[in-house]
């Protein structure tokens, strides 16, 4: 196993490399000067001209890609034009964060996910797999932001049962983070739901046509051993590389769902660095999250290597 | 017996407690439509930092709700008869929050860091201060180039503010990170984007006045969830509450709103002589600036748009400000007056415009309704929206033939226009040059008496309204809502929350 997984982190460097590129480069296209955004309402000139030099704005931009790269290779990724924090600071402040709505709205979407689709599979063609299968699209549907601003309104305005947005560190208390957590992860976490169920029910189906699910239910195995033994273990292979893809989107979501509960996390870093300009925060949480996705990848490569015995003879 | 005497006198306790005296111990949350930048007063540049500022970071000298100068770190000052030489004399026994006392040093070096600093956004506001000279303990002088109206104002915002030199020479231009200040509140914690909280400075000289122990500020910019929030408790105060909220605000029995017309405007901003596309018929011809000006209905606008919760306005001083020029009032819009001023300007069938405009919710609303009254008068309108710093660069490039944009105000009334229409005003984007207008703003900004400067700044704005290389449409209305048991706030047209003398009663 070991030797597969170096061969896959040899293949991954280049990619890593390419984000990085592309990503300086992306920033650099984008119209609007980051310093008019700075100086503020209003421009004093020698200033603008002081800056300009102190964050290398007049280089030619491959010299500043070396000169950011560089520091980037030595754990420095520069520091935010706006808050003057340097980026790592920020980011370990941000990821906990990120991580923590990450995590629960993966369970949300599991847990939500895979027994609906097991459920429809299984029930094919009642009334029980319709209802699971319209769910599921409304799930997908429905857009994040109309979804949280609703249950913000019904649960913390009307109802007063949890709070309406922020964030409170799992370290300060522990029930509170939970608490302030739920409502932006169960968002998050439907949307995902839907497209595992949809995932689940497929490989379900065509796992409980092979022969050998025949087989067990012919040795007379009951139905819930058959299905969540038998088939269930195969019919997962498939999900778990999904569910490790998925990540990815969670990230993508994240970017929506703490703009709207107001969390302090990695996609609401990102889309006030953007709007500001603050190019070495972008750089620096577009490149971390491309690794974290890449190694998302390997673990899902991982988890199959386990999950399919099979594989172990290569 | 014993038991009920306790209990009686815990009960006691605590309903004088409640009643009687302020709770303290009770955190203030505050929801800031975004997140403040650094937090370095000679830094930063952001409306919403100068509201954590006003808790934390006290200035020279302060405004009153009507604009008026009043001591705050200065007890008083004096000027010489040719207005070069400011002496101030200092209040005594004040310290930052480090320990460092306060004094005509402190002054001297708080000066001269705003002006020399390279990172310092504050030159240009200090420029006129040649050198300062400390004349004893608590007294000061600060000798300038020339005479300068307008200085005191600025000493009224964050280039008066004063920052312990100890920390200041400490830190650097990392000052913001651990920001050291003598006002009210101290720095305790920021997270960036979710919190900075503060703590009451127990040796602040107006302690008694404070009736806080902490103030968290929590950036919150979506308007609905910022309103959400207050209604469910989880905070206690909001600014710049959306207007079109204001009825489900009013509506809502533990809640209050307050407000104050702003200092800034909001306009359409043509560019006259900018570049190449400012050889344009709208920057070279008058009449087409006043046609649309005259065509536009701002009462309407406000009404339709804001639900009349601002303020319509035709100068760059909302008729509130004591320097809005009264011979010269808001008019309803003449559609047949602007027809005749296109065709006298050659443009009998109507002529085109193109304006740009931030992407967001309320400008493009009211552009929307712009262009439609516009069309009455056969001016086409067509908008361009861009992202923000999309459309301030291209607006500085000179990229742009119109520009939707606005300008938070200034306490002075040159802060409103100078940059703006002087030959080399630095945030003159329409590149307007008249010799007249800069001979007029410049003798605003050195003239000694409010009398003299209101007559030319009433001279500039009807000159300004002739030429229109601004075209004013509305003052903002600053909306703050808050928990019906904090007493005591007063609203201000700087937008900023001032915590002396504000309680919290249950």
């Amino acid at each position: 196993m070991l030797p597969f997984l170096l061969r896959r982190i040899v293949i991954a460097l280049p990619t890593i490399v390419l984000i990085s590129v592309f990503v300086f480069a992306m920033q650099k296209l984008l119209p609007g000067d980051p310093l008019l955004v700075l100086a503020g309402e209003e421009r004093d000139p020698e200033t603008l001209a002081f800056l300009r030099e102190k964050y290398r704005l007049n280089d030619p931009i491959w010299m500043q890609y070396l000169a950011w790269i560089r520091n980037a290779l030595q754990g420095d990724l520069g520091i935010s034009l706006r808050t003057n924090q340097p980026v790592t600071e920020l980011m370990a402040q941000k990821l906990p964060v990120t991580i923590q709505l990450a995590i629960m709205s993966m369970i949300f979407a599991l847990v939500i996910g895979i027994p609906a689709g097991i459920l429809s599979a299984v029930k094919k063609g009642t009334t029980t797999d319709y209802i699971a299968n319209i769910v599921a699209l409304s799930g997908l549907s429905i857009p994040n932001f109309w979804l949280g601003i609703m249950l913000i309104l019904l649960v913390s305005v009307k109802w007063q049962l949890l709070p309406a947005s922020g964030y409170v560190p799992l370290s300060e208390d522990f029930g509170q983070s939970i608490r302030t957590m739920l409502m932006p992860s169960f968002v998050l976490g439907t949307a995902l739901a839907a497209t595992l169920m949809r995932h689940t029910r497929s490989s379900m189906l065509s796992v409980l046509s092979t022969d050998y699910v025949r087989t067990a239910r012919a040795k007379g195995l009951t139905e819930r051993i058959v299905i969540l033994k038998h088939a269930l273990r195969n019919a997962l292979t498939p999900i778990v590389t999904l569910t490790a893809l998925l990540f990815g989107e969670l990230v993508a979501g994240a970017v929506l769902t703490e703009q709207i509960f107001t969390i302090p996390g990695f996609g609401k870093l990102i889309v006030d660095a953007v709007f500001n300009r603050d190019y070495a925060v972008v750089q620096g949480i577009v490149l971390v999250t491309a690794v974290g996705f890449i190694f998302m990848n390997l673990f899902a490569d991982a988890m199959y290597y386990v999950l399919n015995p099979r594989l172990k003879g290569q | 017996m014993s038991h009920l005497k306790t209990a009686m006198i815990t009960a006691l306790l605590s309903t004088s407690m409640l009643g009687v005296a302020p709770a303290m111990a009770k955190d203030l949350r505050i929801a800031l439509q975004s997140d403040a930048d650094v937090l370095d007063p000679d830094q930063s540049r952001t409306f919403v930092g100068r509201i954590v500022y006003a808790s934390m970071c006290d200035k020279l000298v302060d405004i009153t709700p009507d604009l008026e100068i009043i001591p705050q770190l200065a007890t008083s000052w004096s000027t010489s008869d040719d207005g070069t030489i400011i002496t101030m004399q200092l209040r005594e026994g004040v310290v930052f929050h480090d320990g460092t006392p306060f004094n005509a040093q402190a002054v001297a070096a708080n000066i001269e860091r705003s002006q020399t600093m390279d990172e310092s956004r504050r030159k240009s506001e200090l420029k006129s201060i040649d050198t300062t000279k400390v004349t004893g303990e608590y007294e000061i002088e600060l000798h300038l180039t020339g005479a300068d109206a307008t200085l005191m104002a600025q000493l009224a915002d964050r280039a008066g503010m004063m920052i312990s030199p100890t920390a200041a020479s400490a830190a650097g231009a990392d000052f913001g990170l651990n920001p050291v200040c003598s006002g009210a509140f101290s720095f305790t914690e920021r997270v960036a984007q979710d919190k900075i909280v503060l703590s009451k400075f127990p040796d602040y000289w107006n302690a008694d006045a404070i009736n806080f122990d902490s103030v968290t500020f929590l950036p919150i910019p979506d308007t609905t969830v910022r309103l959400a929030n207050l209604q469910s408790g989880d905070i206690d105060m909001l600014e710049r509450l959306a207007a079109t909220d204001l009825t489900q605000a009013n509506s809502d029995n533990s809640i209050i709103v307050d407000s104050a017309v702003s200092l800034g405007y909001q306009a359409i901003t043509l560019n006259i002589n900018n570049g190449e596309k400012g050889d344009n018929p709208w920057g070279n011809d008058k009449r087409l600036r006043q046609a649309l000006s005259y065509a536009i209905d701002r009462e309407a606008l406000n009404q339709v748009v804001f639900d009349g919760a601002f303020a319509p306005g035709n100068q760059s001083f909302p008729s509130t400000s004591p320097w809005y020029n009264t011979e010269l009032p808001l008019e309803p819009a003449n559609i047949d007056k602007a027809k005749a001023l296109l065709t006298e300007a050659g443009y009998p069938d109507g002529i085109a415009l193109e304006v740009q405009v931030p992407n967001s919710t309320e400008p493009l609303a009211v552009m929307q309704v712009v262009q439609a009254m516009a069309a009455q008068a056969g001016i086409d309108i067509s908008l361009t929206s861009k992202e923000f710093a999309t459309l301030l660069s291209d607006q500085s490039a000179g990229d742009y033939y119109a520009s939707q944009i606005g300008w938070s105000g200034r306490v002075d009334p040159d802060g409103n226009n100078h940059p703006f229409v002087t030959t080399d005003g630095g945030i003159n984007d329409s590149k307007f040059s008249d010799p007249k207008m800069d001979a007029l703003l410049n003798a605003a900004r050195v003239a000694p008496s409010i009398g003299e400067r209101k007559a030319l700044y009433d001279e500039a704005t009807a000159l300004m309204l002739d030429e229109l290389p601004r075209v004013f449409l509305y003052h903002v209305n600053w909306l703050w809502a808050y928990n019906k048991n904090i007493k005591g706030f007063t609203p201000y047209p700087d937008g900023m929350i001032r915590l002396e003398g504000v309680t919290w009663e249950e």
